[in-house]
């Protein structure tokens, strides 16, 4: 399936990237590249093949419900770019 | 005193054992080496001498006062720059974590300094791990030791190099999809990746979390088996830990396996394949012949797909991994002074223009914050990545792509199944060819992908796999030969590798 550069773009904003025009450029024709390469696993017959999330298809691995101790605050806040004593800081994300 | 570097892990132990030798001695003799070799090699990004030589000198005085030991003990094990060590910066060669520091110890670091290891630098890397050149750091690129204007592999090639150098006897890495094992067959090295689940994930910054492993590098089968011992088993913190028993390998390593069946696969021979490496894979066929196995032919018919595959699960599982890093809770934070006057001025210029929808389509400062920073702070290789995961998971194509490869792994897995109910062990190359020239391939990431075709299936597959030294190509670089076994099998792994180490020997020592 051939991919667009807007296709490129919206992908982008999705993954929370801000590609320049050079960027989308480059990656537009890479991108199409590889996904032409892996559309090569549509030619696989697997009708009724269950899907392999995992190596090990474990599941509720459960342990018993006790306090532990786990990280303080202050190291979980220690390599935060913006904070104050309470939490992590963000821009304002409502108006006013 | 001969120079120490040379000297298998194990020898060296015996010397610490006899007292021949202090680990501070030893220690600093790797330190010498390191600042002998690795401005030329650059294998490390960060050497952390000062606090290697306190804990050999731990060690020497615990081992003066008589004290047991851990099966480690005074040997100097370098780490690449993935797992977290409480304290020291961990930046998976990316300028997103540039200054993060660990805030606790992974299991693997906890294990190792448990064994009483010294811990002597972190290693180079593809930035998270993401690519097979070790190209992909931020910081640096590493060198072949063989050859310095050639890749050393990677991801793990920071790791592979300094074993190779002799600037550590051994290492530990990790593989997604033939990190250790690629970067070990081109360094000449000795490299193992576990069955997914032996070696606890806690602590590993995580790339693609259904394939990562982590696993070690030595120059000797042996010395990979007592590293492996020393990381291996159920760790509660990672809730993919096969709560098993490791059995130690180390002490059974030397015994040959009688009645070995070793599994050659057609499907490997595949186009592309060196025909320098083809032969001496051919002569490790031979060797095991030579040694009594019985050599079966077994058919792996969607061993072709396993780079699709991979190249739809990784980047995908990769994408989901690495939202984490939004410019908040830690890692690369843009300039917020100069974003806010970004959209300030965006703002304005859509508003002179009265384009309703063009103003609607300016980005909230949250969201320019997470975008500006994961841009800044990710190099091309891993944005490539997060992109194609987003791509294949998103509306409209998840049952295409990733839906599809999940089923393909089923079918790759149960390949491995039936060939493994006729055979003990599967050969055959590691790589496609020997190590490539650094920058050969930097603007051509569809056939970076392609150079893991052979390694990329024991990750989906989750089986453990190994790269043995198995020749030299007439330009003088190393050829490795892989051994896979089935689930929870290294001891077998180990063994039949041990087996063709005796027959072969270890790979020269490069010179530097």
């Amino acid at each position: 399936m051939a991919i667009s550069r807007a296709e490129v773009e919206r992908v982008a904003l999705l993954a929370r990237l801000d590609l320049d025009d050079a960027q989308l450029e480059a990656l537009t024709p890479q991108l199409a590249e590889i996904v032409a390469y892996v559309d090569s696993l549509a030619a696989v017959d697997t009708a009724g093949v269950e899907p392999m999330a995992h190596a090990v298809e474990l599941h509720n691995v459960l342990r018993a419900d006790e306090v532990r101790p786990g990280l303080s605050h202050e190291a979980a806040l220690a390599n935060a770019p913006r904070k104050d004593s309470v939490g992590f800081k963000v821009p304002a994300v409502l108006d006013g | 005193m001969a120079d120490l570097t040379p000297l298998s892990a194990a020898k060296q132990r015996s010397l610490l054992d006899t007292g021949e030798v202090t680990s501070v001695e030893l220690t600093q003799a790797h330190l010498d080496r390191i600042t002998a070799v690795d401005d030329r090699v650059g294998a490390f990004l960060k050497v952390t001498g000062e606090r290697a030589l306190a804990q050999a000198a731990a060690i020497d005085k615990r081992r003066a006062a008589g004290e047991s030991l851990g099966p480690l003990a005074g040997l100097p094990v370098a780490v690449k720059d993935v797992l977290c060590d409480e304290g020291e910066i961990v930046t998976c060669a990316s300028r997103m974590l540039e200054h993060f520091r660990a805030p606790y110890d992974a299991t693997v670091i906890a294990k190792l300094k448990a064994a009483d290891a010294v811990l002597i630098g972190r290693t180079n890397m593809d930035e998270f791990a993401m690519g097979g050149s070790t190209e992909n750091s931020a910081f640096q690129p590493t060198h072949n030791p063989w050859d310095l204007a050639r890749s050393p592999g990677g991801s793990s090639g920071g790791s592979a190099a300094a074993v190779a150098a002799c600037e550590a006897p051994l290492a530990i890495g990790t593989d997604t999809g033939g990190s250790i094992r690629q970067p070990a067959a081109l360094c000449g090295v000795v490299g193992m990746k576990p069955t997914y689940g032996r070696v606890s994930r806690y602590g590993l910054v995580a790339f693609a979390s259904s394939l990562d492993q982590v696993g070690p590098f030595a120059r000797t089968v042996e010395d990979v088996a007592l590293l492996y011992d020393a990381i291996a088993g159920h760790c509660d913190r990672d809730s993919t830990s096969a709560n098993l028993e490791a059995k130690p390998t180390a002490p059974v390593v030397n015994e040959p396996l009688k009645g070995l069946r070793v599994g050659v696969v057609p499907e490997h021979y595949a186009e592309g394949l060196d025909p320098e490496v083809k032969a001496a894979i051919d002569a490790g066929v031979e060797r095991y012949r030579d040694l009594g196995a019985e050599i079966v032919e077994v058919h792996l018919p969607h061993a072709a797909h396993g780079i699709a595959t991979y190249y739809v699960i990784a980047p995908s599982e990769a994408s989901s991994n690495l939202a984490r890093y939004d410019g908040v809770h830690y890692g690369h934070r843009t300039d917020e002074t100069a974003m806010h006057a970004e959209l300030a001025a965006e703002r304005k210029a859509a508003a002179e223009t009265g384009d309703k929808a063009a103003i609607k389509k300016i980005d909230t400062a949250l969201v320019r914050l997470y975008r500006k920073s994961r841009t800044e702070g990710f190099g091309p290789e891993v944005q490539r990545r997060i992109m194609l995961g987003v791509y294949a998971l998103s509306e409209g194509y998840a049952d295409a792509y990733y839906v599809k490869a999940l089923q393909v792994r089923r079918l790759i897995r149960q390949d491995y199944d039936q060939a493994f109910e006729k055979v003990d062990v599967i050969l055959g190359p590691t790589t496609p060819a020997p190590a490539f020239k650094l920058g050969e391939l930097t603007d051509d990431p569809l056939s970076m992908y392609l150079l893991d075709l052979y390694t990329v299936s024991a990750n989906l597959a989750g089986l453990p796999a190994i790269s043995v030294p198995c020749g030299m190509s007439k330009s003088g670089l190393p050829i490795g030969l892989q051994l896979m076994a089935p689930p929870l099998e290294e001891e077998r792994l180990l063994r039949a590798a041990r087996m063709h180490e005796d027959a072969f020997g270890t790979a020269p020592l490069a010179t530097l």
